[in-house]
């Protein structure tokens, strides 16, 4: 059975509800690891030893942030420089991340319309994403879609937990096996993926 | 009583005059000291006559304590490194020197013990004249300066043995000291035995009585009990070799030498000194109103002849081992140069052998002279060397940058070791950078130096302190000492050390502002990052999220400080009547108004995804 590590980014998570909405609704379960990175790392320096410990007793690595600026907030941009380390996550020897899965939770003021070749940002998601999923294929693991929560500005309360809610089913479908990630195919976001509750 | 006072101010009125002058004049103090003594003595004005000797006898004592302070600056490891210059370069000078002397003595037609004696006392240099000359024209850390030094360390210590065997060399008995020492009573083996234990008693009391001893007396806290427990230490161990017919000097070198590596050393070397200094100056007082002018007067070429001839000797001799070294020959001709001339251990040694009647009075009075004139020529030979030979050989040495081999300086002293101090320096080493540490808590001294801190004992806000710890060529200053003793120190170290970039701990806003009054640039409050700290904690464990917390305290510490610095210019403008408890009310409460109009989060909406919501929701 997979083990997951969620690593947990927002810098002021207090005003943000879409995201204390999302991390509040994270399923309580033994393969589920919920790591709150600006809690930890306050000042951002980040135990590098204690982390690349923490991946390696992991399979799949779920990055949960919102999206700011088109990326990741400075924290997880820190966490890439220091514990995704060359001879440990790439280059000679660098195989500790190999073969896990990777993907991203994110949340979106702007919504999936403004994120399309036709809207207000001009690209659609993926093509914002592309250093991101670089950096996962660079250290060989399996790049999955991203679990997007967009246009959050305008989301009610309801819209919010409904969507924690099918976020927590996909992680406990991970978690217990019943959601294969190598049997997914060509899927846009994991938002779209069928959770049958069993 | 009287009598006595009036002596004491010829004597200090004679030195405050003549040393200044004859510093000025570039002759160096021990030139000035013998001048004050030819003023004062029976040959000038007159005030001193016959009782000169007697203050001889009491001034040799400085002699001894020299001695122990020779001693204790001769920290083993840095005698090992230069073991091969010290030995080898310093005997072949003493003893091919020595030799020639006592050949042309033998000519002459003295006594083989005489001629010996003689030989050994113009093989000495002037360690005073010669440093000094070096120092002040920048050539210390040249090969010649260097061989220098070792040459003046192997006659400094030459000088114990010395001292020891010239009473072996006395023809007759020694008349004057009518008092038997009760080691004379003893058959030859016991004499021998009883020097041994009095070695070993000296050895084993420096390791083991006198550093806890010191302790203890440190742990009082009185500076005067300290100085004179280091008194009590040079005259006790005099008066032990004294007893047992050793040479006092030789007693107290080795106490020194033991002591070389105790945390005291440097407080032991700033206490003793003045007293050194001032009891030396009074010995070459009384050397110069010895000096016989009659004789001088009587033949002034031959005792010129005599100075010129010696002169040339050393120098010769010294060239001559400079070639063998493979010096260059600008090296040879300033090692010759600065150490061609005879010195202030050769008036000590010349004392002596009057005393003990080896030569006759007439001799020891015209080798004085010699000796005097010499010393008093060298800062000439020198100029005349550096502006008029070196010149024609124009391959004087660059100066070399590699790191000074005598001792190893830190770039940074820290001045205080107690939590604040040891803490900082614990950071320091970790990331590899040692430090030169100061502290006046014996305790703290001692358990740091086992730990393998290089921990000095002593009170940083003495000048002579930071000197002996390096201070002139160290980059840092730490000042982590208690905040009421802080302003002396800075004061300190801005009249002395002014390169010295200064790091000061202070307690709060009051000490601050006296130290930015100093113009200390940069200043810790301990109370400041503390409080903070804790605040942070204690928002977060009221539920604040920690990234929050911390960039809270970050913004606030910054707001402080600006605060501080605002109101540190305001007092001045207040004048001196808002003062104390007023003053420190009415700071409190422009604090709290100011932090009313500190609004922390202004002009950061950063990640703030409510804001933006709530302006998304009105357009």
């Amino acid at each position: 059975m997979p083990r997951i590590l969620i690593l947990f980014a927002h810098p002021r998570l207090e005003k943000s509800r879409a995201n204390r909405a999302l991390a509040s609704r994270l399923p309580a379960h033994r393969n589920i690891t919920f790591h709150d990175l600006y809690e930890q790392y306050p000042d951002l320096n980040i135990d590098i030893r204690r982390e690349q410990s923490l991946l390696e007793a992991h399979d799949m690595v779920v990055l949960h942030h919102p999206f700011y600026w088109y990326s990741v907030p400075p924290i997880m941009k820190q966490y890439f420089d220091l514990v995704y380390g060359f001879g440990w996550a790439y280059g000679p020897g660098g195989t500790a991340l190999k073969g896990k899965h990777c993907f991203h939770v994110l949340t979106s003021g702007g919504n999936e319309q403004a994120y399309s070749v036709d809207g207000f940002h001009g690209n659609d998601l993926h093509a914002f994403m592309l250093p991101l999923q670089r950096t996962a294929t660079l250290c060989g693991m399996h790049w999955l879609p991203p679990f997007a929560v967009q246009g959050t500005h305008r989301m009610s309360d309801t819209d919010l937990a409904q969507a924690a809610d099918r976020l927590a089913a996909i992680l406990l479908g991970f978690a217990e096996g019943s959601i294969d990630p190598d049997t997914l195919g060509t899927m846009d976001r994991l938002n779209d993926l069928t959770t049958d509750r069993r | 009583m009287a009598n006595f006072l009036a002596d004491a101010v010829v004597y200090l009125a004679a030195a405050v005059v003549c040393v200044p002058i004859a510093k000025r004049l570039g002759m160096g103090s021990v030139l000035g000291y013998l001048l004050a003594g030819i003023v004062i003595g029976p040959y000038a004005l007159g005030f001193i006559g016959e009782e000169g000797k007697d203050i001889m006898h009491f001034a040799e004592f400085g002699v001894v304590m020299m001695l122990f302070l020779v001693g204790l600056e001769l920290e083993p490891a840095a005698f090992w490194r230069m073991r091969k210059q010290v030995l080898g370069m310093g005997s072949l000078q003493v003893g091919v020197t020595a030799a020639l002397v006592m050949g042309i003595a033998l000519l002459l037609g003295f006594t083989w013990q005489a001629g010996l004696a003689v030989g050994l006392a113009m093989a000495m240099s002037s360690t005073a004249i010669a440093l000094q000359s070096l120092k002040e024209k920048n050539l210390t850390h040249t090969t010649a300066g260097k061989y220098s030094f070792a040459v003046l360390l192997f006659q400094d210590i030459a000088v114990i043995p010395i001292l020891a065997l010239l009473p072996l060399m006395a023809v007759g008995a020694v008349e004057g000291h009518g008092e038997q020492h009760f080691v004379d009573t003893l058959p030859g083996w016991q004499r021998t035995l009883v020097v041994i234990a009095a070695v070993a008693v000296v050895i084993a009391a420096g390791r083991y009585l006198v550093v806890p001893l010191l302790r203890m007396v440190a742990r009082t806290r009185l500076r005067e009990l300290f100085v004179a427990s280091s008194l009590l230490l040079v005259v006790g161990i005099a008066l032990l070799m004294e007893t047992v017919g050793l040479s006092p000097a030789l007693g107290t070198f080795l106490a020194g030498v033991v002591l070389a590596n105790s945390e005291f050393k440097h407080e032991l070397e700033s206490d003793l000194d003045p007293f050194k200094g001032l009891l030396l100056g009074l010995f070459f007082m009384a050397v110069g109103a010895s000096i016989n002018f009659e004789l001088i007067i009587a033949k002034p070429a031959f005792i010129l002849a005599l100075t010129v001839g010696i002169m040339l000797l050393k120098t010769g001799v010294l060239v001559g081992i400079g070639h063998r070294a493979c010096l260059s020959f600008d090296q040879r001709l300033i090692l010759g140069s600065s150490l061609g001339q005879v010195g202030e251990f050769a008036f000590v040694l010349l004392a002596f052998i009057a005393q003990l009647r080896i030569l006759d009075a007439t001799w020891t009075d015209t080798l004085m002279a010699v000796t005097a004139m010499s010393m008093t020529i060298t800062p000439l030979v020198m100029l005349a060397n550096e502006k008029l030979v070196l010149p024609h050989f124009g391959t004087l040495e660059q100066e070399e940058k590699e790191a000074d081999e005598v001792d190893v300086q830190h770039k940074v002293i820290i001045a205080g070791f107690g939590h604040f101090g040891s803490t900082l320096g614990r950071l320091l080493r970790a990331n590899g950078v040692e430090s030169t540490v100061l502290d006046n808590d014996s305790d703290q001294v001692d358990l740091l130096r086992s730990l393998g801190f290089r921990v000095f004992y002593g009170d940083a806000t003495r000048h002579e302190i930071l000197e002996a710890a390096g201070a002139q060529h160290a980059e840092l200053l730490i000042c982590a000492i208690a905040p009421e003793s802080a302003p002396t120190l800075v004061e300190v170290v801005h009249k002395h050390f002014p390169h010295l970039k200064l790091y000061v701990r202070t307690r709060n806003r009051y000490d601050t502002y006296d130290l930015m009054d100093q113009g200390v640039l940069n200043f810790y409050r301990e109370t400041l990052d503390t409080s903070i700290r804790m605040g942070v904690d204690v928002l977060r464990d009221l539920g604040f999220r920690a990234h929050t917390a911390t960039r809270a305290g970050q913004d606030f510490r910054r707001y402080d400080i600006a605060a501080l610095k605002k109101l540190a210019g305001l007092r001045h403008d207040k004048g001196a009547y808002v003062a104390g408890a007023r003053e420190s009310i009415a700071e409190q409460e422009e604090l709290i108004r100011g932090d009313a109009a500190h609004d922390p989060g202004h002009a950061d909406h950063a990640w703030n995804s409510e804001e933006m919501r709530n302006v998304v929701k009105r357009s």
